[in-house]
């Protein structure tokens, strides 16, 4: 059993918040994006924060080292969009694998600055930009951008530099396509079974909105029977929606599964400029609802949480015990 | 907290759980090509559309899981699972149930894994091919998140027994378990359920056995379920639904007491087990059950009084003529009855202010109905055309009072250019697609056939033209409409270009077309699409993302088509005629015709009327399957009998009043095969030079053992020594055929002038078809003592074949002047030649005649240069020519 599983038992592990808007916080401009070592290249990488990790490595340990400040347990390596697939947009896919060990490393040594308690480095692994199970033109439903094996493949090559750059646990997250994590579980039970070696696994899927259903149309329960088949270290919901809005999903998954529960939602849905507004307090009322009513064993934020944030829910984690699970009937 | 309790649980958008609360699971089986007709002839035709109505029908009767299987020597399998599977995705209504993938094909099996984002079931894998491929299969489908149906099936083979049964069931769940670690309550077993009453001793227990295993499984193999295919059963009694429909329920009912937790069934072939007439019952089960020794006869007996019992109800045909004006008037439409047309425009016109109304509101909300109908795939072809020329006849009825009051026209929905291209005469397919579109208020210019490339730019241009629509039916046509879309990329139009007609596809469009010419360019493969079509080409909102996909999809689709063609490995010309037919001439001497020279010949046309071969009559109105059974098609039986119908009547009257002339001439003539590929011909005029016939000869790779083919290999070689003959022909009943068209098209009769047509396509078939006869039997005489029935003319049994130039064995339509030079066509029956080598009439039929009785019908496929300069030295014209005449079976 690994570390992360024995921490799980004792306590409610806080993930971190969101990376981009605290990278916003550099307003970093095109020349910043390129650095030395891509200066001359041909396309604009402005935007392309992935790439931070390599261009300006110490914004990225400094947004990391905040977090594991304000209490986070577990960081997300900053590879959300780090596959081929999401790097086409920028013609970087040669640097996939590099991206991917680099942004590891950083994450790692920053986790291994602290040593009061144990503390991990998760994987981020993001949907990409299309989608395995609908068309995206709407006049020719059967068509797809993107098949399961160019998903695999390229899912493949993220798990591996992400494993050889010391992970200790991957996280498939923000699933708006089910069948897009069915092929990054299917690349990562690969990966395991030619190295011969287990690394936990965190799924977590996206509501995208009040019809309570993911993006390729799965309900709750749906969802959570599809992504089984694999072992995992947790189930939950990310993104989309804020931490009131995400709750009773929550509870339907939490009633079906005897998983670790995951959650790290919005803070609040977006205002008319598309910012987040939800406060660090009002955001931790939110949460201890969900601690008091049993919901999760891990809890952290996406999309417009900030340390501040973070601490706030670290600080109400650490006032409950774990979700419970229950023996089976 | 019901989640570590092992139950089966499967998802499409929404969960499925199996407990044991749960009643039996029913598997919709209709969306499988082995078990539908109809949802074959739907996949085979690309008709996905309806092919999902039919996966919807299901679900909305009840199926909690769909069962979907490709498995069809004809189809891509993998292809076709993808693409359904991908549609299916893009329907809630359908895709909330969880998908049972069903097929023998590995291949196809994980095609489907990857396409689906819930959690199916795979049906089936089994240890037939041994342990290892059945590890290997399970590892993957676990690793996809599927659950599985094993087959109680091994390396011995099926099993037939009780014992066989729990063994085969026992070691595939022991791997399964213990040496996979598949989660046993994912697995399901099909332990085979065979047909029973066949009068087969040993199929007497087929259903106890089966029961008798069920029970076996849910108690000594935890969490494992039982499925299977229902219908089996009642293998023998097909025909009887009456009786099939008692055995399924009284099966079921007996299957699920002992455990049977799912199963694939058709809810429509299904009595309630309780309203089943107790004497069919008693007899049914002692079947089931094996209670009595003559079980089976007794049945058999018993099942003789159900056969044929059908309902019909004939309503009082005219009750419609009651309703409201509109009902009657879109009744007329969708019915295409034209007899009260008139009176009811006549009422509407008088209730409206301006007559252009009529035709903006009610009888465009009548042909809205048929548009929906015929999209939907509850209207057929003949239909729509019917329902077109009620509507012409309506809009002629109210055009006097719309010109009267000078109100303009109605708005059209887009101005469509149709023609057929120079040098080809063919427009049954044009005619029908411009009636369709007309019937969706398309204004239609129609330049008719043989149209130049220039008159087509011209009228294009000056008429401002939305779309230009081209068809073509012979090979040549393939590249005047590459020609065409050339010239419309230097002029820099701006018109999409559908291209349509039997020689047209889509890689053809893809790989040739589309590359010429900027703007889109979009196979049409049939009528139904032409509307879709031709609306998102238009549409302000669709037209650059429709064509982005179309050009996205066409590149796509050359890639791989160059990709494939690159692969495929070729001989040199030397190489192929090294490896010809080897027929043996030592122990063969050819028949000495009875008849040697040319004659005319002239016939009745009542003597061709059995030689009709009516399966691609129904082809050419896009209703698709073998006659005569199409007739009783569940599908497309009824419309198929009223067209036949209608086609009898003027048949009768075509040979009655003499509509068409027929008339034919043919040739035998001593022959021999000289330089492998040339037929040396010797006219049987002294003071004429011999002819020769070039042939081509297949150059790609064959397996070991077949050989590189040309027709030159039915004729005996002159080094042989043995004297040999080689016939050709030319028939027609084209004559008068266009003048009836005309005359029907004045009377704005589409539906009849495309019939007439297709009856003269028909006649000239036929005439071939009998002068083929005529010659094996008598004016050769090759095969006097063959005596062969009309469908086994019509599947080819007959010896010696009759192949045509500008068809798969001689692709070369340059052979057709030599022919006509030959037998002196044109001055003796008047058949021409476009600049295309098309035949004018149109329904007339040419081609050579060899007699070995081993010659067959193949296909050239692709050849290579070194043959195509061959053949231009052959020809005595230039590469570049003797290319462009090729150029359809050039490799690239």
């Amino acid at each position: 059993m690994s570390k992360i599983q024995d921490a799980l038992k004792e306590r409610i592990l806080v993930l971190d918040g969101a990376m981009g808007t605290m990278l916003q916080r550099n307003q970093f401009k095109e020349a910043d994006f390129r650095g030395e070592r891509f200066k001359d290249f041909p396309y604009p990488l402005q935007g392309n924060n992935d790439l931070l990790s390599i261009t300006q490595p110490e914004a990225v340990k400094t947004v990391h080292r905040l977090y594991f400040q304000a209490g986070a347990d577990i960081v997300e390596t900053n590879t959300f969009s780090a596959t081929t697939i999401g790097m086409a947009d920028y013609h970087l896919q040669d640097l996939v694998y590099e991206l991917n060990y680099q942004s590891a490393k950083i994450a790692r040594e920053v986790a291994d600055e602290f040593t009061d308690r144990p503390r991990f480095v998760a994987g981020s692994i993001g949907p990409t930009n299309r989608t395995a199970s609908m068309s995206p033109d709407v006049n020719d439903p059967g068509f797809r951008a993107v098949t399961f094996d160019e998903l695999r493949m390229a899912y493949k090559q993220q798990v591996e530099a992400l494993i050889d750059g010391g992970c200790d646990v991957l996280l498939v997250e923000t699933i708006f396509d089910t069948l897009n994590a069915k092929a990054a579980l299917f690349a990562i039970e690969e990966v395991k079974e030619t190295r011969n070696l287990d690394i936990p696994v965190m799924v977590s899927g996206t509501i995208t909105d009040a019809s309570g259903r993911t993006l390729s149309g799965q309900t709750v329960e749906a969802f959570l029977i599809s992504i089984q088949h694999i072992p995992l270290l947790s189930v939950g919901f990310n993104c989309a929606l804020g931490a009131d809005q995400l709750k009773p999903y929550l509870k339907r998954l939490a009633h079906n599964t005897t998983l670790n529960i995951s959650a790290h939602p919005n803070a609040g849905l977006p205002n008319a400029f598309g910012q987040y507004d939800q406060t660090p307090q009002e955001m931790q009322a939110l949460i201890k609802e969900y601690l008091q009513d049993n919901l999760v064993n891990i809890i952290g934020g996406c999309c417009g949480t900030t340390p501040e944030h973070i601490k706030a829910i670290a600080e109400v984690a650490k006032q409950f015990k774990p979700r419970q699970i229950l023996e089976t009937i | 907290m019901a989640e570590a309790t092992k139950y089966l649980k499967l998802s499409g958008l929404e969960p499925l759980i199996v407990t044991p609360e749960s009643n039996f699971i029913n598997v919709g089986e209709r969306t499988n090509v082995t078990g539908s007709r109809k949802f074959l002839r739907l996949i085979k035709d690309e008709k996905y559309e309806e092919a999902l109505d039919i996966a919807r029908n299901q679900v909305e009767g009840g199926a909690q899981i769909i069962d979907v299987n490709m498995d069809e020597g004809m189809l891509d399998g993998v292809h076709a699972m993808t693409k359904f599977l991908n549609l299916i995705a893009a329907e809630p209504d359908i895709a909330r149930v969880p998908v049972m993938i069903d097929s023998s094909k590995w291949e196809i099996i994980e095609a489907g894994l990857k396409v689906i984002q819930g959690k199916g079931i795979v049906n089936s894998i089994s240890l037939k091919e041994g342990k290892e491929a059945f590890v290997h299969h399970a590892k993957l489908i676990k690793r996809y998140g599927a659950a599985v149906i094993v087959m109680a099936f091994d390396e011995k083979g099926q099993a037939d027994t009780y014992e066989r049964r729990i063994e085969i069931c026992k070691r595939s769940y022991d791997i399964l378990v213990n040496e996979v670690h598949f989660p046993a309550e994912d697995i399901i077993f099909d332990p085979n359920i065979f047909p029973v009453a066949t009068g087969m001793e040993e199929h007497k227990l087929n259903a106890v056995d089966f029961f008798r295993a069920t029970k076996w499984i849910r108690e000594n193999l935890p969490y494992a379920g039982v499925s299977g295919g229902v219908s089996n059963v009642s293998f023998s009694f097909r025909g009887n639904d009456k009786v099939r429909e008692a055995m399924h329920s009284a099966f079921l009912y007996h299957a699920i007491k002992n455990g049977m937790t799912m199963g694939i069934v058709n809810p429509e072939m299904l009595e309630v087990y309780d309203e089943i007439d107790p004497v069919l019952l008693e007899h049914v089960e002692d079947v089931l059950l094996n209670r009595r020794e003559d079980a089976t006869e007794r049945l058999l007996e018993l099942a003789e009084s159900y056969k044929g019992e059908s309902k019909s109800g004939e309503k009082a045909v005219q009750e419609w003529r009651n309703h409201s004006l509109q009902d009657r008037l879109t009744h007329s439409l969708v019915k295409g009855i034209d007899e009260f047309i008139e009176t009811d425009v006549e009422e509407a016109r008088l209730s409206v202010t301006k007559p252009i109304e009529v035709i903006e509101n009610h009888l465009m909300n009548g042909m809205n109905v048929v548009g929906d109908l015929f999209g939907s795939g509850k209207m057929f072809l003949p239909q729509v055309v019917k329902s077109a020329r009620v509507m012409k006849k309506a809009v002629a009825y109210l055009l006097p009072y719309i010109e009267a009051s000078k109100d303009g026209k109605s708005s059209s929905a887009g101005k469509v250019l149709m023609a057929t291209v120079k040098g080809d005469v063919h427009d049954i397919g044009k005619n029908i697609v411009s009636v369709v579109l007309a019937c969706n208020n398309f204004e239609i210019i129609d330049l008719g056939v043989m149209v130049p490339p220039e008159k087509i730019i011209e009228t294009a241009v000056k008429e401002n033209v939305d779309i230009i629509g081209l068809s073509g039916l012979i090979t040549p046509s393939l590249d005047e409409m590459v020609y065409l879309a050339k010239e419309m990329d230097k002029l820099n139009l701006k018109i999409p270009v559908m291209i349509g007609g039997a020689t047209t596809s889509r890689a053809h469009t893809a790989v040739k077309i589309a590359p010429a010419y900027k703007e889109t360019v979009v196979h049409v493969n049939d009528a139904s699409r032409a509307v879709t079509v031709a609306s998102n080409l238009l549409q302000a909102e669709t037209r650059a993302d429709y064509a982005d996909t179309v050009r996205a999809e066409y590149d796509k689709l050359r890639e791989g088509y160059l990709n494939r063609s690159r692969e495929k490995n070729y001989l040199t010309i030397e190489e192929a005629r090294a490896n010809k037919l080897q027929l043996d001439w030592n122990n063969f001497t050819p028949v000495k015709p009875n008849f040697i020279g040319t004659k005319t010949i002239s016939v009745e046309l009542s003597e061709l009327v059995d030689f009709i071969d009516w399966t691609p009559f129904f082809q050419s109105w896009e209703l698709y399957g073998k006659y005569p059974a199409i007739l009783t098609d569940e599908v497309v039986g009824e419309q198929a009998s009223h067209l036949f119908a209608d086609a009898q009547k003027m048949l009768h009257q075509i040979v009655a009043e003499k509509w068409f002339t027929a008339k034919g001439i043919l040739g035998i003539f001593p022959a021999n095969t000289i330089n492998d590929d040339d037929i040396e011909v010797q006219p049987t005029t002294n003071h004429q030079p011999p002819t020769t016939f070039l042939t081509l000869r297949q150059q790609s790779q064959k397996t070991a053992g077949a050989p590189n083919m040309a027709l030159a290999d039915f004729i005996a070689p002159k080094e042989s020594g043995k004297q040999d003959y080689v016939g050709c022909f030319c028939v027609t009943t084209g004559f008068g055929v266009d003048e009836k068209a005309v005359e029907f098209e004045k009377q704005l009769d589409d539906y009849n002038s495309i019939l007439v047509k297709a009856l003269g396509d028909r006649l000239a078939e036929a005439f071939a078809e009998y002068l083929h006869l005529k010659v094996r039997k008598e004016i050769w005489g090759y095969a006097s003592e063959e005596r062969l029935s009309n469908q086994e003319l019509i599947d080819e049994a007959y010896k010696g074949i009759r192949p045509a130039p500008g068809y798969p064995a001689c692709p070369d339509h340059l052979e057709k002047p030599t022919i006509w030079k030959l037998l002196d066509v044109e001055n003796k029956i008047g058949v021409k030649l476009t600049e295309s080598m098309a035949m004018w009439p149109a329904a007339s039929v040419s081609g050579y005649y060899f007699a070995h009785p081993q010659s067959k019908y193949f296909g050239l496929g692709k050849i290579k240069n070194d043959q195509v300069e061959a053949y231009a030295k052959r020809r005595n014209i230039s590469t570049t020519l003797a290319t462009k005449w090729l150029s359809p079976n050039i490799a690239d």
